[in-house]
């Protein structure tokens, strides 16, 4: 039984394959692809390639034409701040124990919930997020304070303490939920997806024109829920964004590492469906993008990948000693930071003025305050209450 | 009324139910075109339209997963396993998802979901095939269990799970789909949380669901010949039990065994038993006997295979004892 399997064995064979010395020149493709992707890049990128990859893809971008109104990109603005500055908030309440378990902090990723989230319409599209969910609560709607109260595990939370920072929900703001188990909530995603279409085909409700978004990770995209999800929303035409939020890592695995084609939008094109890559520290080209994939998806035209290179400025949770990224990977991405290039467009293009953007930060710090103070005064859940909301009745 | 064979009761109960909601649909392999692996949605598709009968591609975590997005957001899907083993891969969004999410979200939503499907040993299907999967999920919080085991339970108990608001997992059995049965007149359901009290009898209590009634009910035949008088309670609810029904018994014979068709090693038995020992330990007058499969996996040859698996004469053998305190 041993000897057969050495002897035809698809393992020993591949490992002469990855082999150089051992390889057959016909199985010499791996270095040339290497080439054209080194072919492709600009010659600007030094810093870039002491970044990695990743930060190589992203030097082909150039930023988004300002398309914006002022409302709007003020809107923006203080969405992200809020975003932001919520989360500093958070790792400052963790480290005064106010807050236990684990908590996944967006900071740095805040052009991607921003930028697809405000393109679609508040309590009537659907969201789904995972542990890394505060902002993309927040930025559907979710008030502050009841994000806040949540990670002080209060009645007041927007899940009544019973969920905690990886599970944020909100039936109200349509947020499907924070989850807390890689890729499960893609197929949940899916579902609220297909009450749409269902209720347009099936029901005959005309007006029934819901898209949801759902938001996972680079890590997230090698497993098999993603691959499942992608071919039946290809192949039933679901109303749906899979929005990625490649951020290069998935806790201490590097993407290139865990996946054959670091390209996620790519794999897009193996289910016929559209896939498109975006700068994910550009708010306006997130925001294009997806107003692209939301006007497909409303129209009936089915779903679409959306790769958001993107990186987050914190450790994966703040549990999280952060020892795998290099410094200069690091210091490429603060060069980026989604918040201060916003802030460089908007003033540069005279939309708004340094003074006004800081009165943002200071409404928002206040905003942050408050859910701060409301969440310290808010009541614990009541313990005879225990068991509620296990079943529908109660 | 002519009889009617198990599976034609489960498909007229999803018929009728289709019928009277919009938001009813079924989601599975071969749910659709095929009418289902065990025709339990036959002529559904033609009926109903590919949208609420969905054919599913081969991918049981994502379409369980998505079921449950679909019932957060309005729907009351029915999913197919088409063996309940092959829910093993969506024990996640069981699990996660359709038993933990209402808790976790703070009441924010609801997860209205039938999970059905044939489980069970079979004859002959092997392993992999022919588990019992309520032993499985039976610790997972926020799920009710139901197992059918008549063409007439079979149909209530399918309309009471659509119209529950909860998730229910709903198992059936290989080997009962073509029972056949008479059935009651009209628009009845059956309630999800009640045990069946299928022979009243004074002597011993015998615990069981699903097939395994059935091999009670033939063992209760040849105790009835040498003067044992079995009550005999299928339990249907298999969580919750139904604890008044199983304590009135006790309360009356003294004496219980339960016979299952699950393995022995944390199978519904061994949690039935303690809780018979919490809540009756006084009642009772011989220790409490458990008859489950073997804890193997269950093997294909035919002989082996009721080796595994509890026959009548086992439980005729333990009642006699049971009754006669002769261990
Ligand atoms: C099923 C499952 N396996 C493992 C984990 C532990 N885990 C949490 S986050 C994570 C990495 C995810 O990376 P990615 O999808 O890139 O998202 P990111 O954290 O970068 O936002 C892992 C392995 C989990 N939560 N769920
Ligand atoms: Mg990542």
């Amino acid at each position: 039984m041993l000897e057969v399997s050495v002897g035809s064995s698809i393992g020993f064979d591949s490992f002469r394959w990855l082999d150089p010395v051992q390889s057959a020149p016909e199985v010499q493709a791996t270095p040339v692809m290497t080439q054209e992707f080194a072919l492709k890049l600009p010659p600007e990128t030094m810093a870039a390639e002491a970044a990695g990859s990743h930060a190589q893809r992203l030097a082909a971008f150039t930023a988004a034409p300002l398309t914006v109104s002022r409302e709007e990109g003020l809107m923006l603005y203080r969405d992200m701040t809020l975003g932001r500055r919520f989360e500093d908030k958070c790792a400052e309440m963790y480290y005064r124990g106010k807050m236990f378990g684990f908590v996944h902090l967006y900071n740095g990723q805040e052009a991607v919930a921003t930028g697809v989230i405000k393109a679609m319409k508040a309590q009537h599209d659907w969201f789904c997020s995972t542990y890394r969910d505060h902002v993309h609560a927040l930025s559907a709607g979710v008030p502050a304070r009841e994000v806040m109260s949540e990670l002080f595990g209060k009645a007041t939370g927007c899940s009544k303490g019973r969920g905690g920072s990886m599970h944020l929900f909100s039936r109200e703001h349509h947020l499907l939920g924070g989850y807390a188990f890689i890729g499960e909530g893609i197929p949940v995603a899916l579902g609220a997806a297909f009450t749409s279409r269902y209720k347009r085909d099936a029901l005959g409700d005309a007006s029934s024109d819901s898209v949801t978004a759902a938001f996972f990770g680079d890590g997230t995209c090698n497993n098999g829920q993603f691959f499942e999800c992608l071919n039946m929303a290809a192949l039933w035409k679901l109303p749906i964004l899979f929005v990625v939020e490649n951020n290069k890592w998935a806790i201490g695995m590097a993407h290139e590492r865990a996946t054959s084609e670091p390209e996620i939008w790519r794999k897009a094109a193996a289910f016929g469906m559209a896939g498109e890559e975006v700068d994910g520290m550009d708010v306006l080209a997130v925001r294009a993008a997806a107003q692209r994939a939301i006007e497909r998806a409303r129209a009936g035209d089915g779903p679409t990948v959306l790769e958001c290179l993107t990186y987050r400025f914190r450790g994966h949770s703040l549990a999280d000693p952060d020892e795998l990224r290099s410094e200069a990977e690091k210091a490429f991405w603060a060069q980026r930071d989604p918040i201060k290039a916003l802030a460089a467009q908007l003033i540069g293009a005279g939309l708004a003025s340094a003074e006004e953007l800081k009165a943002i930060e200071t409404e928002i710090d206040a905003e942050v305050a408050d859910s701060v103070s409301f969440a310290l005064a808010a009541p614990e859940p009541d313990p005879t209450e225990l068991t509620r909301f296990i079943w529908a009745e109660d | 009324m002519a009889e009617t064979l198990l599976f034609n009761a489960l498909r007229d109960a999803i018929d009728e139910e289709m019928a009277r909601d919009p938001m009813v649909c079924v989601f599975g392999e071969d749910v659709g075109q095929y009418g289902g692996s065990y025709k339990v949605t036959k002529d559904l598709y033609e009926k109903y339209g590919q949208w609420r009968v969905l054919d599913t591609p081969i991918a049981e975590n994502s379409f369980t997963g998505m079921a449950v997005g679909a019932a957060m957001t309005g729907l009351r899907p029915i999913v197919e396993g088409m063996n309940m083993g092959f829910l093993l891969l969506a024990f996640n969004q069981i699990s996660n998802n359709m038993g933990m999410l209402r808790y976790t979200s703070g009441g924010n939503y609801t997860i209205p979901t039938v999970v059905r499907g044939p489980g069970g040993v079979g004859r002959q299907l092997g392993a992999e095939h022919s588990q019992r999967l309520e032993a499985y999920f039976h610790a997972v919080p926020g799920i009710k269990i139901v197992a059918v085991s008549t063409p007439t339970n079979a149909k209530g108990l399918m309309k009471a799970a659509i119209r529950d608001n909860n998730p229910v997992l709903f198992f059936e059995h290989v080997l009962l789909y073509n029972l056949s049965e008479e059935l009651p007149e009209g628009d009845y359901i059956c309630a999800l949380d009640q045990a069946e009290v299928v022979r009243p009898g004074k002597d011993v209590t015998i615990l069981t669901y699903s097939r395994m009634r059935h091999h009670c009910l033939k063992a209760v035949q040849q105790l009835e010949a040498e003067g044992v008088d079995v009550e005999l309670i299928d339990l249907i609810s298999l969580k919750p039990f139904d604890l008044e029904t199983i304590t009135r018994s006790i309360r009356k014979t003294h004496r219980v065994m339960v016979v299952e068709e699950c393995m022995k090693t944390g199978g519904i038995g061994a949690e039935l038993i303690a809780l018979i020992t919490e809540h009756c330990f006084d009642d009772l007058d011989a220790r409490p006997l458990r008859l489950s499969s073997q804890d193997i996996p269950t093997p294909y040859n035919g002989a082996l295979e009721n080796l595994t698996i509890i026959q009548p004469h086992q439980i005729v053998k333990a009642a006699t004892q049971l009754k006669s305190g002769s261990f």
